[in-house]
């Protein structure tokens, strides 16, 4: 199964995930500062900047699009309660 | 004594125009005022210009430009300078562009958005200033200092560079309502001074210091802050007093590289107390972490939450009664309001009885205030078996190695951190 790998920077710790995995799932085992409201895409509790490897993300749904645009979210931010990792390296700041 | 309704000349051609507001006894819900505030305004003439700096609250607009009305002509205004964009400053804003149309009006960046939905005026023109920009009013220079995050992201500062005079927002103000204006006449408001810092700057402490650097080499002869006393005698001592507050003192303690680990612990049966004390010794067997154990019991009104403030790791325990934590943890955990724990480490544990839903509780509110809750929290049932004590041990220990660092650049698998948590 293709894997990715996910830095929590300000934990330092690289998780190797299955690819598909959400990052809600992996930032709450890890213990990381990310707090989810709605878990469903649609409060934008959960925003997480994505340092690097946005490349192999998921594309934004246009609701979760919507939902940063309206939290005035930049460019490389994503809801973590959405986005899932498809492969390669991925960073990101929590 | 002043009428009600006079501006008062600071310094020859700079007058204070704001408004007393004696009544207020509590501002935002949050803060206490035993004598009310005042929300200072100020105008600055110049050869070739005069300037208002803040504005008022909008219910006390008309004291506002009634003053104003006395030392100038609203077609003499080229200028308008907003230090903080909040109502209690920018409430009279919107008439006074109004009555001097041809104003200009000069703000930080991030005011920009405050502005616009306090103006709703597409065609509302403003100047974005930073740091280092000028604006002249003829024999008279205005510079900006932007000071973000004291207390809001679009805060900053003004200095009269030919006066030294520093219009400094809601920096180095207080709220105390006191008509003499001056610190030097002023009854005694060194409790409204420290208050106000610690209400509403601590949060924003490392800010504080950001700002400081670049205002500390100012030379002052008066600071005209936007609530409360202006301070015209001693104005570096408030500076100083910034300084002072804003200054990290564990260092001082303890090796400038150690660590600091706090755990809090309530106990009512002793259980959570001897899992207090597991943690602890896991903790203490990591060299280069300074370990404290707390009875929150004994807590009350001590001041636990200025050792937070400098800790790097926090550690609770709590029984569970009722399906919940106590109420001296919460009331712990809401404390932590006036002060910055974000990304500091964060654990919890505790005994229980038929259900042990505090840990969770207070692991989630941990998260909510944004620290990193990087090992699972330890719970046991009642009197905590030997094995249990072992695992509170590794918390401690665990939670000091992410302290120190040495569990960074950690590679580990999903499955690996499925295990570990053992939920
Ligand atoms: S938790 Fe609500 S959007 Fe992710
Ligand atoms: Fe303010
Ligand atoms: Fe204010």
């Amino acid at each position: 199964m293709p894997k990715a790998n996910v830095t929590f920077e300000k934990l330092g710790i690289t998780v190797s995930v299955p690819a598909g995995t959400r990052l809600i799932e992996i930032s709450e085992k890890v213990g990381a500062s990310i707090t989810y409201g709605c878990r469903e895409g649609e409060c934008g509790t959960c925003i997480m900047k994505i340092t690097s490897g946005m490349e192999y993300m998921s594309e934004r749904s246009v609701l979760e699009n919507q939902v940063l645009q309206d939290n005035m979210a930049g460019r490389n931010d994503r809801l973590a309660c959405q986005a899932q990792v498809l492969g390669g390296d991925i960073s990101v700041k929590a | 004594m002043k009428t009600a309704l006079e501006a008062v000349e600071i310094t020859p051609g700079t007058h204070w125009i704001g408004a007393l507001d004696p009544g207020l006894r509590e501002f935002d819900i949050i803060l206490k005022t035993a004598n009310g505030t005042t929300y200072n305004s100020y105008c600055v003439r110049g050869s070739q210009g005069v300037a208002v700096i803040d504005t008022v609250k909008a219910s006390h607009s008309d004291e506002f430009f009634a003053r104003l009305e006395q030392v100038a002509r609203y077609d003499e205004i080229s200028t308008i300078v907003l230090n903080h964009l909040e109502p209690d400053h920018s409430g009279a804003l919107p008439e006074l562009m109004r009555r001097a149309p041809q104003a200009k009006l000069y703000i930080s960046a991030k005011a920009q958005l405050m502005l616009k939905a306090l103006v709703r005026d597409s065609e509302l023109d403003f100047t974005i200033v930073q740091t280092g920009d000028t604006v002249t009013l003829g024999d008279r220079t205005l510079r900006f200092f932007s000071t973000p995050f004291l207390h809001w992201p679009d805060t900053q500062c003004t200095l009269l560079e030919e006066q030294q005079i520093l219009f400094s927002g809601d920096v180095f103000g207080c709220h105390f309502c006191d008509a003499r204006l001056f610190n030097d006449r002023v009854g005694d408001f060194r409790f409204s001074f420290e208050y106000y810092y610690q209400h509403i700057m601590r949060p924003f402490r490392e800010h504080v210091l950001v700002a400081l650097e670049l205002l500390e080499p100012l030379t002052l002869k008066l600071i005209a802050p936007a609530h409360g006393p202006i301070l015209r005698e001693a104005p570096r001592s408030y500076v100083q007093r910034y300084r002072q507050l804003a200054s990290p003192l564990l260092p001082n303690e303890i090796g400038a590289h150690d660590k600091s680990l706090l755990i809090f612990y309530i106990s009512s049966y002793g259980n959570t107390a001897r899992m207090a004390q597991a943690v602890s010794e896991g903790a203490e067997t990591i060299a280069g972490v300074r370990v404290s154990l707390y009875d929150l019991q004994a807590g009350g009104d001590l001041p636990f939450v200025d050792l937070i403030e400098e800790a790097d790791g926090i550690v609770i325990g709590s029984p569970t009664i009722n399906g919940d934590a106590v109420k001296p943890v919460w009331d712990l955990l809401s404390s932590l309001a006036v002060i910055k724990v974000s990304d500091k480490l964060g654990g919890a544990f505790g005994s229980y009885g038929w259900s042990g839903e505090a840990i969770n509780m207070i692991e989630d509110r941990l998260r909510g205030l944004k620290l990193r809750v990087p090992v699972k929290g330890v719970r046991a049932r009642l009197i905590p078996a030997a094995e249990e004590l072992e695992r509170c041990h590794d918390l401690g220990r665990q939670l000091a190695l992410h302290l120190t660092g040495s569990l960074a650049n950690r590679v580990i698998s999903m499955s690996e951190l499925l295990a570990n948590s053992h939920e």
